[in-house]
C-alpha cells in the first residue's frame, strides 16, 4: 500500500476569546464538510497535533493531496463555537520538526 | 523551484476594496493595521467624491504609521450611460481606481467599452444583474477594465445562496481567462474579522475554477498594475502612454 503523505499546518486562531480543541476541531470539520461534503472530509485525514489556547495557535495534520482544500475550508470560517473568529496559517511544513524549526516555538 | 519560491516571496499583495468607514478613525486604524499584519502591501479605500481633504489626509496617516500604501478609489453606480460618462469626466482625474458597479446591461456595456473604468463589480446578491458574459468580456479585453470579485459574499453566505454565487462566480472567471481579461480578488469587507491573508484569498478563489498562479495574480500583480498604471497616468509628467516629460525648461 502506498504511503499517504502529509502536511502539518500552523494556524492561528483569531478571536476574542480562545476556544477549546474540540470547539475548534468541530469548526474545521464543520467548515470541510460544508464545502467539500462528506466525502471530501474523508479524504483530507485531518487531525490535531497540538493546541494552544494561550496563544490561540494550533498544529493540524492533513493529507497532502487535500492541503489546498483544507487551506480553503480554513479560510471560510467566519466563527467558533458561535463567537466570530478567522483561522490564519502561518505555516506549512512536511515534518513537525521543521514545522517547529519554521516557527521557533 | 527554489526561484519560483523567491519570487512569490517578493511579490506585493494588495486589496482594492477595503471598506472603511472615515468617521470612526480607531476602527478603521484597527482594519488597516490588521490588513498590514495579514501581508497587504497596498489597500485601497472607497471614497466618496464629497469626502473632506482632512479626512483624506487622517487615512493617509494611519495608513503611513501601519506602513501600507493606500490607493483612493470610488465606487459608481451610474443608472445610464450618459450618467456613467458624465461621472467619469467628473472622477477621473481625481481618483486612483475607478470602479463601476453595473445595475443595469446599458451602463455594464458603455464600462467594459470605456478605458477610464478601472474594475467592474457585479451585485453578488442579485444574480440577473450579473451581466458579465462573453459580449463584456470581448469589450473589457479591448480596454482596460478589470473584473473584480469581492470575497465577502462567500464567506458570510451559506446554502443555497453560495452555491449560486459559487456557479456564477465559475462561469465568469472562466469567461474572464478565455478573452484574457484580468482578474482582481478583493476583500470587500469592512470587519476586520473577515479579512483573510492574500494567499487565503487566493485558495478560496480555487473554489471557483482558478487556477493558484491566476488566483496569486488576482491578489497581487493584477491590482498593483491596475493603480501603477493610473500614478503614472496622474502624475504631471505623463502625457500620453509611452510618453512623459523629463525634463522642462529653456536648455533642452
Amino acid at each position: 500500500m502506498k504511503r499517504v503523505k502529509r502536511r502539518y499546518l500552523a494556524l492561528q486562531v483569531d478571536s476574542d476569546e480562545a476556544p477549546t480543541p474540540k470547539e475548534f476541531m468541530d469548526a474545521v470539520w464543520g467548515a470541510v464538510t460544508k464545502l467539500y461534503g462528506e466525502y471530501g472530509a474523508s479524504l483530507t485525514g485531518l487531525a490535531l497535533i497540538d493546541y494552544n489556547a494561550e496563544k490561540k495557535t494550533a498544529v493540524i495534520r492533513a493529507a497532502l493531496a487535500t492541503v489546498n482544500m483544507v487551506r480553503t475550508s480554513l479560510a471560510s470560517i467566519t466563527s467558533v463555537a458561535d463567537r466570530e473568529a478567522a483561522v490564519h496559517v502561518i505555516a506549512v511544513s512536511g515534518t513537525i520538526k521543521a514545522l517547529y524549526e519554521k516557527l521557533k516555538w | 523551484m527554489q526561484r519560483n519560491r523567491d519570487a512569490s516571496m517578493k511579490r506585493a499583495f494588495a486589496d482594492l476594496h477595503l471598506c472603511v468607514n472615515l468617521k470612526d478613525p480607531a476602527t478603521a486604524s484597527r482594519i488597516i493595521n490588521k490588513a498590514a499584519t495579514l501581508g497587504y502591501r497596498l489597500i485601497a479605500v472607497p471614497l466618496s467624491p464629497e469626502t473632506r481633504e482632512d479626512e483624506k489626509m487622517k487615512l493617509q496617516r494611519i495608513c503611513s504609521e501601519a506602513n501600507i500604501d493606500l490607493a483612493s478609489r470610488v465606487d459608481i453606480k451610474p443608472k445610464t450611460h450618459n450618467d456613467l460618462t458624465h461621472q467619469l469626466r467628473r472622477l477621473r482625474r481625481k481618483f486612483e481606481v475607478i470602479c463601476v458597479t453595473c445595475e443595469n446591461k446599458d451602463v455594464a456595456r458603455q464600462a467594459a467599452k470605456d478605458h477610464r473604468v478601472d474594475l467592474l463589480n457585479f451585485p453578488s446578491l442579485d444574480f440577473r444583474k450579473r451581466f458579465f458574459d462573453s459580449a463584456e468580456a470581448e469589450l473589457a479585453s479591448n480596454s482596460l477594465a478589470a473584473l473584480e470579485i469581492d470575497m465577502k459574499p462567500l464567506l458570510v453566505l451559506e446554502g443555497p445562496a453560495r452555491v449560486r454565487l459559487l456557479s456564477n462566480l465559475r462561469r465568469e472567471t472562466s469567461i474572464a481567462k478565455e478573452f484574457h481579461v484580468p482578474i482582481v480578488v478583493s476583500s470587500g469587507v469592512a470587519n476586520e474579522m473577515l479579512l483573510r491573508k492574500p494567499r487565503e484569498l487566493a485558495a478560496l478563489t480555487s473554489l471557483f475554477g482558478l487556477d493558484e498562479a491566476s488566483a496569486l495574480e488576482a491578489v497581487s500583480q493584477n491590482p498593483v498594475s491596475i493603480v501603477k498604471r493610473n500614478r503614472q497616468k496622474l502624475s504631471p509628467k505623463f502625457v500620453a502612454p509611452g510618453i512623459r516629460i523629463i525634463k522642462e525648461g529653456k536648455d533642452c
